[in-house]
């Protein structure tokens, strides 16, 4: 038996490893809504200067992992594991980051449960003393995942209302043992892949929001813990729709989610004045969030206890094109600020 | 002017029936242009078409039923000038203006402009 | 055994699809179809006073003015498309601009532009095609079997 785990599911860390640094890096529409304040840095194109939309997503994310290195006052020679993806196919962003970052490199695809799958091996890693510190990124860009996942941009099309827009940043967090971190990783609840038919690629929401009730209850059984533990439990991507899915199923399960206790990260990104429809998606919703929002309510001690939970819908257009339905899947981690 | 006032009616028709269509059955609009072009086609070759393209021109060849009509009709006028084998040049024959300057017309913008993200 | 459990999947999948499907606000259907029937009825009445004008100033006979009107409406959508206005009107007017002539212009003209990057031939060349070529294969095969039936029947 593990001797880290309680319950099915759960993780424990002994060690609680830290969050050093984090930094976030977004796009124009992103750098206009409501979490302006906390990025590192709004890029005023959506080229940001580079030949193509894929050469951007992948300058964004380098961009951003080198400014979370040199909030935490590192160099990426110190760095001793860099993990994290993207929505790109052969999550191409992360590899040529990696490339030129040259730290040892284990790229993962969790679809944009991305930045939380890298949290908790990377925690993993730290806790086991196996590396640190150990850079954690994930990023998506709205113009690369619509001619991937749907239609060109100057395709004229209609976006029906439960679609949701793909956020354009990276967001990165350098984990390591410290004795004063931004926060600390305490419990981690890897989730299982959760598949209840949905086929509709514009309802991402509601294709993720059985695994995230899926996760959530699987965390809560484990750990003994209710919501009420948290200061606020923490969503990726569901948009509007998929949180409010979440919130019933919960529900069900005599699990109170309330507008005090429960936010998701694509309800939060963008002003509601833009055309978002359900809310934001992709990767780097939830990994920018949890830099420029998440982890200074965190450092600041409004937030003492946070349970962030990032959602992933793992759809291919291959598949999608063969009539398979959309699985989605939901890591979990507590977050916790210094007593 | 009861042309324009046809043309915008029917055309108009038309494109209502491909918004419900995608709004009822959620039929991609890649969907909506092949189902078009292949029902014009079908409804040209039962005689159904030319009417309605009579009664309000370019309200009936404007949407991709038009061109559904103009490749049924080619093929059919080629099949009485040259035997079967205008069944195989009739259709593009007629329809190849209009293929020419989308592929034309596509190339030239293709090289001169570059996508935009979506601003709003 | 087996079959009972697939059976209460089946349920859980439909019991959820209710779920979803209440929830999930719906597409306005009145609205998607009034602005798809103005804008389509519009452009339909462009292309009228496009094969007028071929008709009365190029001398040209009615078939070839119909030609006209469409390979001018297909140009306009073409430059609209690359200075990234047909994506604005598309997304107000839906099938209003899809239907027509218009929205098999378009298709062509945006991956051709969206894949530049990936080179003229395989990039630009081979994407003219992506959605307007089944468009074109359902068509042209609809024809030949159009004609080839005409062949035998004349009706």
């Amino acid at each position: 038996m593990a001797q880290h785990r309680i319950g099915k599911q759960t993780i424990v860390f002994p060690g609680k490893p830290g969050i050093l640094s984090s930094a976030a890096v977004v796009g124009p529409k992103e750098g206009r809504g409501p979490l302006a304040d906390g990025f590192d840095l709004v890029v005023n194109d959506a080229l940001f200067n580079q030949e193509s939309y894929e050469q951007a997503e992948h300058a964004i994310f380098r961009e951003a992992c080198e400014k979370c290195l040199k909030k935490g006052n590192f160099s990426n020679t110190d760095v001793q594991a860099m993990l994290g993806g993207d929505l790109l196919n052969q999550i191409m962003a992360a590899s040529l980051s990696a490339r030129e970052l040259s730290i040892p490199f284990l790229g993962l695809y969790g679809a944009c449960s991305t930045i939380a799958e890298s949290l908790i091996l990377g925690a993993i890693l730290v806790d086991g003393g196996y590396a640190a510190p150990v850079l954690c990124a994930a990023g998506s860009h709205f113009c690369t995942a619509e001619r991937q996942y749907r239609y060109p941009l100057e395709y004229g099309n209609q976006r029906t209302p439960a679609a949701q827009w793909t956020v354009t940043g990276t967001g990165a967090c350098l984990l390591g043992a410290s004795s004063n971190p931004w926060a600390r990783i305490t419990h981690a609840t890897a989730g299982r892949v959760v598949d209840m038919g949905i086929k509709d690629a514009n309802n991402m929401g509601a294709a993720m929001a059985p695994a995230a009730a899926d996760t959530l209850i699987a965390h809560f059984r484990d750990t003994g813990r209710t919501p009420q533990d948290y200061d606020q439990i923490i969503s990726g991507d569901l948009g509007r729709i998929g949180s409010e899915i979440l919130t019933e199923l919960m529900k069900k399960n005599d699990y109170l989610l309330t507008q005090d206790n429960y936010m998701d990260c694509g309800l939060k990104i963008f002003d509601p004045r833009d055309d978002v429809h359900a809310g934001g998606s992709g990767c780097g919703c939830s990994a920018t969030t949890l830099s420029a929002y998440i982890l200074p309510k965190i450092r600041k001690r409004e937030w003492k206890r946070v349970l962030f939970m990032a959602t992933g819908a793992l759809l291919s257009t291959t598949t999608s094109q063969q009539g398979e339905t959309i699985p989605g899947v939901a890591h979990a981690l507590v977050l916790e600020g210094e007593m | 002017m009861l042309m324009y006032l046809k043309a915008f009616l029917v055309g108009g028709l038309f494109c209502l029936i491909g918004e419900a269509l995608i709004l009822k059955t959620k039929l991609t609009p890649a969907r909506i242009l092949v189902v078009y072009i292949t029902t014009g086609v079908i409804l040209s070759a039962a005689g159904l078409y030319a009417p309605i393209v009579r009664f309000a021109g370019a309200g009936a060849t404007t949407p991709l039923t038009g061109f559904g009509h103009l490749l049924a009709q080619g093929a059919i006028s080629a099949v009485q000038d040259t035997g079967i084998l205008g069944a195989f040049t009739g259709g593009m024959t007629s329809a190849a203006g209009g293929i020419t300057a989308a592929v034309f017309f596509g190339f030239i913008v293709a090289i001169c402009f570059k996508p935009k993200p979506k601003d709003y | 055994m087996e079959k009972n459990k697939q059976s209460a999947k089946a349920a859980a999948w439909e019991n959820y699809a209710a779920l979803v499907k209440r929830i999930t606000p719906k597409s306005k259907m009145a609205q998607g179809c009034l602005r798809a029937f103005w804008v389509g009825g519009s452009i339909c009445t462009l292309g009228q006073a496009l094969a007028d004008i071929g008709v009365s100033f190029l001398n040209l006979t009615a078939s070839s003015a119909s030609a006209f009107s469409s390979i001018t409406l297909i140009f306009l959508t073409a430059l609209l498309t690359g200075l990234g206005v047909f994506d604005r009107i598309a997304r107000y007017a839906g099938a209003g601009t899809v239907v027509p002539i218009t929205g098999f212009a378009n298709a062509m003209v945006s991956p051709a532009m969206e894949f530049k990057p990936e080179g003229w031939v395989l990039g630009t060349g081979a994407r003219l095609f992506t959605i307007a070529g089944p468009v074109l294969v359902y068509g042209i095969s609809a024809s030949v079997v159009v004609g080839i039936l005409y062949y035998f029947i004349r009706w």
